[in-house]
């Protein structure tokens, strides 16, 4: 079965800086992966890349059957992403936000209620202005948008940060569920605890590089496949979570 | 290395060796030192012809001399904006720098022919009229293109990621054109409904020697035109190569970085 | 691509009405210029009357630089551009839709100028039909444009001086042709403003067509 993702040797640019410098990755269908690395490691950029927002600029890179750079058009449909900055729109409500991007990502009205009763924000909150929401609020609609739209591939860039416990377990009950039906997501987070819990397996990022040999593919392996030599021994021992 | 083609090769100028930074002494070559030589010839040809042989005009007696600057210069500024917006067309089709040095080069010389012609009109007028500005239609679209112009190079001078700002200039360049015939269309229209009242024509009807004077001035500022584009396309062309991106390099740094991460989380666990 | 630009345009003046800045801010900046003329041009002599349709043409383009600067701004804010080519929507519909937002706030503004001139400078509204014609053509000529103007400046640090720098010179034939249209159509000699209006209304096709053509571009080169 294709991968999901397959990349070999990707080297994106952000202007003139190499953010990524050569990465091989491989993920399959179903499978929750976590990007580690420090700061600077390039977790932002990959996730973008595979969002078929940043080209690469060498070497391959296929996601979701599909060709980057030529076919990103093709690719940003199909991807979700759930970055840093919210894309909200401060006048609207957390409804009205997530109507205009789900009927921007061409989800239909039962999608966009379904994703905004799933975080939660189908009560009191619905018709609130976003400005007047709390930062955990508001990273519980950026979920709703990414939600309604129904990508196969989720692509989230330290998606823990900024939410409560409750939230964090409302994320990572969605992830579940959304692999359950298929979706397969990459994450980078620094909450080492959650997320390894989450994740099928690991990959290290530093430098731009994955560290370490491309990972064979095989969502059934049972180790955790912790690459990077900044990783302590004992993450090895950490369980592998289906 | 990024492979980059230019429409015009810098004939004479030392090529670098192995992709290393051989610049250039100057952006000069054979061809720029006939045509160097060529432009002054015919300027002093001009100078006589202007000046000398062709006779006061029966109606704005010697200011008519200016016109012979003065027409070609407004004729060599909508050339240059050609320049630039074809360039720009080329570029966001083919995507290479050389064209984005040649719009910057056509915008740049066309801005000088439109001070040369906002200077010899106004000059015009002051004699003939007493006033330094009449609201010509020539006049007062070079105007309002010079400003078009001083616009375009703003966007171009501003500090940005090179990749970024191409796209942004190049769409700028595109419309540069389309907007110079939408405003000399409009203002031409609009002062034609205005014939006579304070409003002189600025084109007095030639013949004669004074319309050889008028050939020489075409002639000479052609050349002119043409020597100040090649000199100012090279040195736009130099800065590109100047500033080229040497992607194995940056990626050698890069990988460094994780060397290093790796080295040092290394050490640490072995002192540990 | 139409529904795209129903839904954008839905979007831009949705967060206008919740924000009400044209309302608020925009509106009573446009009538303190007409004031500001006033002390500029005594109006007991007869310069303001006479000068009314140019004053009442510059006063729309400088507030249309507030609400085009705005109508940017919407779509600058942190990550929307990166949410809008995730999205589905065609760049061309997301440009008819701002423009289309940025053209009903503008007509808006021109009748309550319009209701200002003719109270603070006297104005006697004659040709109605050869004004209200100017008026559709002239917003649709800024306001497709400023927002292909707008996206050319978007993110810039500098956008704030760049944009009129950039725009007022290209709209200066609409400035051109609206106020000779609404001397023909005050001064009671319409058939003189209708070939006006012509300019105007291609003016505006042009536009159109290159900003559905660019932003695409412009929205990919960051």
């Amino acid at each position: 079965m294709e991968p999901v993702v397959h990349l070999r040797g990707t080297v994106a640019l952000l202007g003139r800086f190499p953010a990524l410098a050569g990465i091989d990755l491989d993920v399959l269908r179903g499978e929750i992966v976590l990007l580690r690395g420090p700061n600077g490691a390039g977790k932002t950029t990959l996730l973008r890349v595979l969002a078929g927002l940043v080209p690469p600029v060498r070497g391959e890179a296929r996601v979701l059957g599909h060709n980057l750079p030529a076919e990103a058009r093709a690719v940003r449909r199909r991807v979700g992403l759930l970055g840093h900055a919210t894309a909200l729109f401060e006048e609207l409500t957390a409804a009205g936000n997530v109507g205009f991007w789900g009927r921007a990502c061409r989800a239909s009205q039962d999608d966009i209620e379904a994703a905004l009763g799933l975080v939660g924000l189908d009560g009191r909150l619905r018709d609130v202005p976003v400005a007047r929401l709390s930062a955990g609020q508001r990273r519980r609609s950026a979920l709703a948008c990414l939600l309604a739209r129904r990508p196969e591939l989720w692509l989230l860039d330290e998606p823990h940060a900024g939410l409560d416990n409750d939230a964090r377990d409302l994320l990572d009950g969605l992830v579940h569920q959304a692999v359950a039906q298929g979706a397969t997501v990459v994450l980078s987070s620094h909450e080492l605890d959650r997320a390894q819990a989450l994740a099928h397996r690991e990959v290290g990022l530093a430098g731009g590089i994955t560290t370490g040999p491309a990972p064979a593919a095989g969502a059934e392996s049972p180790e955790a496949k912790t690459l990077g030599a900044d990783v302590p021994e004992s993450m090895a021992e950490v369980p592998y979570v289906a | 290395m990024t492979a980059t083609t230019s429409p015009r090769t810098a004939a004479g100028a030392p090529q670098p060796a192995d992709g290393a930074a051989a610049v250039p002494a100057h952006t000069g070559s054979r061809t720029t030192r006939i045509l160097g030589v060529l432009a002054l010839a015919s300027s002093a040809l001009l100078v006589l012809y202007g000046l000398v042989i062709s006779p006061p005009d029966v109606e704005m007696a010697d200011s008519v001399r200016l016109m012979y600057v003065h027409v070609p210069s407004a004729t060599y500024l909508y050339v240059g904006c050609f320049f630039t917006t074809f360039a720009s067309a080329m570029w966001l089709w083919k995507r290479t720098p050389g064209w984005d040095a040649l719009a910057e080069a056509g915008a740049e010389v066309a801005l000088v022919f439109s001070f040369i012609t906002l200077g010899t009109g106004s000059l015009w007028g002051r004699p003939t009229w007493g006033t330094y500005w009449t609201w010509d239609a020539r006049l007062t679209s070079t105007a309002v293109l010079t400003v078009l112009l001083i616009g375009y190079l703003a966007l171009r001078r501003l500090d940005l990621d090179p990749g970024a700002r191409s796209a942004r200039v190049a769409v700028l360049g595109l419309l540069l054109v389309p907007n110079v015939i939408v405003v000399n269309r409009s203002v031409e229209w609009w002062r034609s409904l205005h014939q006579g009242s304070t409003l002189s024509r600025i084109d007095p009807t030639i013949e004669g020697d004074m319309l050889v004077a008028l050939m020489v001035g075409f002639l000479a500022l052609g050349l002119v035109f043409a020597w100040l584009m090649i000199h100012r396309f090279r040195v736009a062309w130099l800065e590109q190569q100047a500033d080229r991106f040497d992607l194995d390099e940056a990626l050698a740094l890069r990988r460094a970085e994780a060397a290093d991460a790796t080295t040092a989380t290394a050490a640490t666990k072995g002192t540990a | 691509m139409w529904r795209d630009a129903a839904l954008v345009a839905g979007r831009d003046l949705r967060v206008e009405a919740r924000s009400r800045v044209t309302l608020q801010q925009v509106g009573p900046f446009a009538l303190l210029v007409l004031i500001l003329f006033a002390f500029a041009l005594d109006p007991a002599r007869q310069t303001l009357e006479r000068a009314t349709p140019g004053l009442y043409w510059v006063t729309v383009l400088f507030s249309a630089l507030l609400a085009l600067a705005r109508s940017a701004a919407l779509d600058e804010a942190d990550g929307v551009r990166d949410a809008l080519r995730l999205s589905a929507l065609e760049p061309a519909g997301v440009f008819a839709g701002k423009a289309l937002a940025v053209a009903a706030e503008l007509l808006a503004l021109e009748v309550v100028l319009g209701i200002g001139v003719i109270i603070l400078y006297g104005a006697e509204p004659a040709g109605i039909g050869l004004l209200v014609v100017t008026c559709v053509s002239a917003t649709a000529a800024i306001a497709t444009t400023g927002t292909l103007y707008g996206a050319l400046v978007s993110g810039l640090r500098v956008r704030e001086t760049l944009l009129p720098l950039l725009l007022l010179p290209v709209l200066a034939p609409v400035l051109l042709g609206a106020t000779r249209a609404f001397e023909a159509a005050l001064g009671g000699a319409p058939a003189e403003g209708w070939p006006w209006c012509g300019l105007l209304a291609a003016f505006a096709v042009l536009y159109s067509v290159a900003g559905a053509a660019a932003y695409g571009t412009l929205l990919e080169g960051s």
